[in-house]
């Protein structure tokens, strides 16, 4: 088949191509008449307008900075405040000799060589024209009314008032609020710089770095006519800038004031959750340090004591803090073996104060293990292998349940992951796994890693925070509320990477009745017979109001060797254990659920208990002092 | 080609018997050669003032216009069959480029648009695309019956999306859009239907709205700060401030070469590169800016000449397209610093500091006066 052939009509493509091209410059020459239009308005209609805008640049667009939120208790107790600090500032395109007059400042104020250096880097930054440049901050009155005697002999230095964040509660807080440090240069190139001109300061530490967004507000402006010293005349025009949001935390200042005394001066960590909302009533890392010392410039020497301190006070070991869980895991471990089958309320075992596993020669000791083999807990339950802290049921228990299924168990209350939704320096903690050791370390899992974890010791390793946040998922019998410092509505919580839970719904009533049963028993059971009293009872359990549930714990620091004992009298203050006590009240109904570490503190009932103690004590009698709240007890 | 055939070309009979001219022999047209040289030396004048009257940029601007002119030359030289043939492979490594700068283009500001030669140079692939992009379309349409079948303007419709949709992958929005538009100007000189234009246009109008989704927030924000500058004073909003207020108040005449004040004191932004029509505004006034546009439009206005002399439909839709394409930049600077469109990073042609724009835009004038100087002169 022949198709038929066509030809191209080449007239008539090149007429129309001629109709279009034409057309199409038609409309070019249109389009540039109108930008002639457009220049004759701008150029000749409003020409007056511009003219006067344009004249001298008296006419400037300043930023207005906004408000910072401020920062609540749950009391409504103010925690981050804005105060007016004096800054002196210098406008560089109004200084018509900068040596000289720096040189006349240095005359009058004194400008040490840190002031000199960072205010040639400050000014070397990238900036508006005629946007001012501090050199000094929290000028004294004296300063200023130094500065203002010769202030006509130096244009374009001008003394500014800025709000800058102010802590009243200072360190007592510091670690719960986290705060603000002054904007870098490696910062400003990060940030947007309209939403932070006029801002010298950043949240970069806990919830003032988690909010940032919504406590910094939003930059206003004005347009102001200025004379040529650099003088404001009027304002044409201003947008006034948007305060950023107020904030109310859960947490309550007087139950903080009360862990801090509770610590006295040694080195420690309390998180205090409401297992109802997750709120997190307190949060110390002690010691802490001053963050209003850093809201302005700290000085060096001050800043490198801080940072070189052994005591690391920089350091928030509440959320940071990466410890050993000791024994206080134990009701999770039992809570497994319950649910699994692999124990019963009923099941026990003779604790000789040591455990072997089949075909090996290594001792795991319980922890009144005697050299002379007078140690062990005798026959012991479950319920007594908690309240007695028996080593020797969980080693055997562990084994029996295997290290995938400890894991899994653990594993549902948070453990080596950061469930809290806004402490940005939450850390994961560590829940070894087969996969765990095989990938860090290229070796198999033993056995007896298994039965390390059984009593929270080996290589696992938990943040206060995420203890406490366990002690409450068992208060609360199984529901999962993820920790949270911000109590002012959910819809300021920001994006979060925290990690999502569920709750533990399959787990029966009668494990949950157990396992609080035994923690109670750690508290409460007492006046019994040599060995079968709650370890923490003669601690705190003789004189308590209320019902407490508890665990205490040991971390150890320094590895005790095969065959010897610890003797606390032999270790330094650095190498001797930490003490753990988790515990939440009351148990009818829960209020608050804490977890106490006190670092190099020793043994866990009777250094830590005291502690959770004098805590849960103010938390639930207002601060009375506890013989007095035991004598109106017992009034009634 | 038999007689009857050629005759059937308009205006054929004359121009087979006119002489061989002097640019016909070097293969310039002297008239395009004249106001491109013009338009340089008034940028260079321009310059010279924005930059605080210092010769090194003028200098090295000199030097990259000089280059260009020699590409022009060169691209003068090769004749529009070459052109033609090679259309496909040009079309083919053009794509690959752009494919190229999304794995290993460099980062600059979270786009990536730039292409790095070792030890040579950097340089933006879609730039190419503006002068690639109408030659494969002409390419495509030569053979064709035109106007085009409705199955042909789908298909080269798929060929203006490929490269348009990587740029604006980059993503560099406004170039993309102008080189869309330099695909899309082919079409519309090769006789689409008007009906097709306006259902397309129609159906842009409509699908606006959603086109606002698709946009980053970089992008709203810089149509948001057009239709209201002064909602964002100290950011977006400053460039067209200032920029309004030097072209403003320049007035009839201007300050005087040397004398404006917004760009000398560092109010005007960019006043070097994209704002520099700023400057020109400010320190000659209307007068200035109306001479400038005028010496564009001349220079359109010579190549919509070339375009309709062109003896095929290769040669005229590729001029018709570079031509245009080229007005659209001018169009889109001076729309932008006299803030009527948003601010999208487009140079003033032949007037900017740098860029490396100069060197396409040379070679596209080239390509015209190729397409011009081999016309068959005899028969």
């Amino acid at each position: 088949m022949v198709e038929p052939l066509a030809l191209k009509d080449h007239t008539w493509e090149s007429r129309i191509f001629l109709r279009r091209i034409v057309f199409g410059f038609g409309i070019l020459v249109a389009l540039t008449l109108f930008l002639v239009a457009r220049f004759f308005y701008l150029q000749i209609v409003q020409h007056d307008v511009y003219a006067t805008l344009s004249d001298k640049n008296r006419i400037q667009v300043q930023s207005l900075p906004p408000v910072r939120g401020l920062i609540y208790d749950r009391n409504g107790e103010l925690l981050a405040d804005n105060s007016p600090s004096f800054n002196l500032t210098i406008t560089p395109e109004r200084v018509k000799d900068m040596d000289a007059t720096l040189a006349h400042l240095d005359k009058l104020l004194e400008l040490d060589a840190d002031d000199k250096a960072s205010f040639s880097k400050r000014v070397k930054r990238r900036r508006r024209p005629y946007e001012s440049v501090p050199v000094l901050f929290r000028l004294t009155p004296q300063e200023i009314a130094q500065f203002s005697v010769d202030r006509h002999f130096l244009p374009g230095v001008e003394v500014e008032a800025r709000l800058v964040r102010s802590y009243p509660k200072g360190e007592l807080m510091v670690h719960a609020v986290g705060s603000v440090r002054r904007i870098n240069e490696a910062d400003a190139r990060r940030l947007d710089a309209v939403a932070y001109s006029g801002t010298d300061h950043m949240g970069k530490i806990g919830v003032e770095k988690f909010y940032e967004d919504d406590l910094l507000g939003r930059v206003g402006y004005q347009q102001v006519e200025i004379d040529a010293r650099g003088s404001i005349m009027k304002v044409l025009e201003s947008t006034l800038p948007i305060p950023g949001k107020d904030l109310v935390l859960h947490v309550d200042s007087n139950l903080q004031q009360a862990a801090v005394d509770a610590l006295g001066d040694r080195r420690g960590t309390v998180v205090a959750i409401e297992p109802a909302t997750g709120g997190i009533l307190a949060l110390v890392s002690k010691p802490g340090y001053d963050p209003n010392l850093f809201v302005t410039g700290i000085d060096h020497k001050t800043y490198a004591s801080l940072r070189d301190s052994i005591d690391v006070p920089l350091f928030n070991r509440a959320v940071q803090g990466q410890y050993q869980p000791g024994s206080t895991i134990k009701p999770i471990v039992g809570l497994a073996g319950l649910v699994t089958g692999m124990t019963t309320t009923d099941y026990s075992i003779e604790d000789p104060g040591w455990f072997r596993l089949p075909n090996k020669e290594r001792l795991y000791r319980d922890w009144n293990w005697r050299s002379s083999g007078a140690g062990g807990h005798g026959q012991v339950n479950l319920q007594k292998a908690i309240y007695r802290s028996c080593n020797v049921y969980f080693y055997e228990l562990a084994v029996k349940l295997g290290i995938d299924r400890l894991d899994d168990y653990l594993a549902l209350f948070g453990f080596g992951v950061n469930t809290a939704l806004d402490l940005p320096e939450a850390k994961n903690g560590l829940l070894p796994s087969r996969k765990w050791k095989e990938e860090s370390r290229g070796l198999p899992w033993y056995p007896g890693d298994t039965v390390n974890i059984g009593i929270g010791q080996g290589d696992m390793l938990v943040t206060p925070l995420q203890l406490a946040t366990a002690v409450s998922v068992i208060a609360n019998r199984g529901k999962w509320i993820a920790p949270r410092m911000l109590k002012s509505g959910s819809s300021l919580l920001a994006e979060s990477d925290a990690r999502q839970m569920d709750s533990l719904e399959l787990i029966p009533d009668r494990v949950w009745d157990q396992i609080i049963e035994a923690m109670e028993k750690v508290v409460h059971r007492g006046n019994q017979v040599y060995g079968e009293n709650g370890t923490a009872w003669a601690h705190i359990g003789q004189d308590i109001s209320y019902r407490m549930a508890g665990k205490s714990g040991t971390a150890q620091v320094v590895d005790i060797k095969q065959g010897e004992e610890y003797d606390a009298e032999l270790l330094t203050d650095r190498q001797r254990k930490h003490a753990w006590f988790v515990a939440f009240a009351p148990v009818e109904k829960p209020t608050i659920a804490l977890a106490v570490l006190l670092e190099n503190g020793g043994g866990g009932s009777e250094v830590a208990a005291p502690v959770a103690r004098a805590i849960i004590d103010h938390h639930l009698l207002g601060g009375i002092v506890p013989g007095v709240a035991v004598a109106a007890a017992g009034n009634e | 080609m038999s007689h009857d055939f050629v005759r059937q070309l308009p205006g054929a009979g004359l121009r087979t018997q006119r002489k061989a001219t002097l640019g016909d022999v070097v293969h310039l047209d002297l008239p395009m050669v004249f106001l491109l040289l013009a338009i340089s030396a008034y940028g260079l004048l321009i310059l010279y003032s924005a930059v605080g009257q210092q010769a090194g940029p003028v200098i090295s601007q000199s030097v990259k216009l000089l280059l260009g002119i020699v590409a022009m030359v060169v691209a003068a030289q090769i004749s529009p069959i070459v052109y033609r043939r090679l259309a496909p492979w040009i079309f083919v490594a053009g794509l690959g480029l752009l494919v190229m700068v999304f794995f290993f283009g460099l980062e600059v500001k979270g786009s990536r648009r730039w292409l790095r030669i070792p030890g040579v140079t950097n340089f933006q692939p879609s730039e190419i695309m503006k002068l690639v992009l109408p030659l494969i379309l002409a390419w495509y349409f030569h053979d064709r019956h035109l106007p085009p079948k409705l199955r042909h303007v789908f298909w080269s419709l798929v060929i203006v999306a490929v490269p348009v949709m990587l740029i604006a992958m980059q993503p560099d929005l406004g170039t993309s859009l102008i080189i869309g538009a330099s695909g899309l100007f082919v079409l519309l000189l090769a006789g689409i239907q008007w009906r097709l234009v306006f259902s397309a246009i129609g159906l842009g109008v409509i699908s606006a709205p959603a086109l606002w989704f698709v946009l980053r927030d970089y992008q709203r924000q810089r149509i948001l700060t057009l239709l209201n500058p002064e909602s964002d004073p100290l950011g977006a909003g400053w460039n067209i401030i200032q920029s309004k207020t030097a072209i403003g108040s320049g007035g009839l005449f201007g300050k005087g070469l040397f004398q404006g004040t917004q760009s000398h004191l560092d109010f005007l932004p960019e006043s070097q590169t994209d704002f520099i029509l700023a400057v020109l505004g400010e320190e000659l006034g209307l007068a200035g800016i109306v001479v400038l546009l005028i010496l564009y439009l001349l220079l359109v206005g010579r190549g919509v000449i070339l375009a309709v002399q062109a003896q095929d439909t290769f040669g005229r839709l590729l001029c018709g397209s570079i031509t245009f394409t080229f007005f659209v930049y001018v169009f889109v600077n001076i729309g932008m610093v006299s803030g009527i469109l948003p601010v999208v990073g487009v140079p003033l042609p032949l007037v900017s500091f740098g860029g490396t724009s100069i060197l396409t835009l040379f070679a596209g004038f080239g390509i015209l006066m190729s397409i011009h100087t081999h016309r068959r002169i005899t028969l």
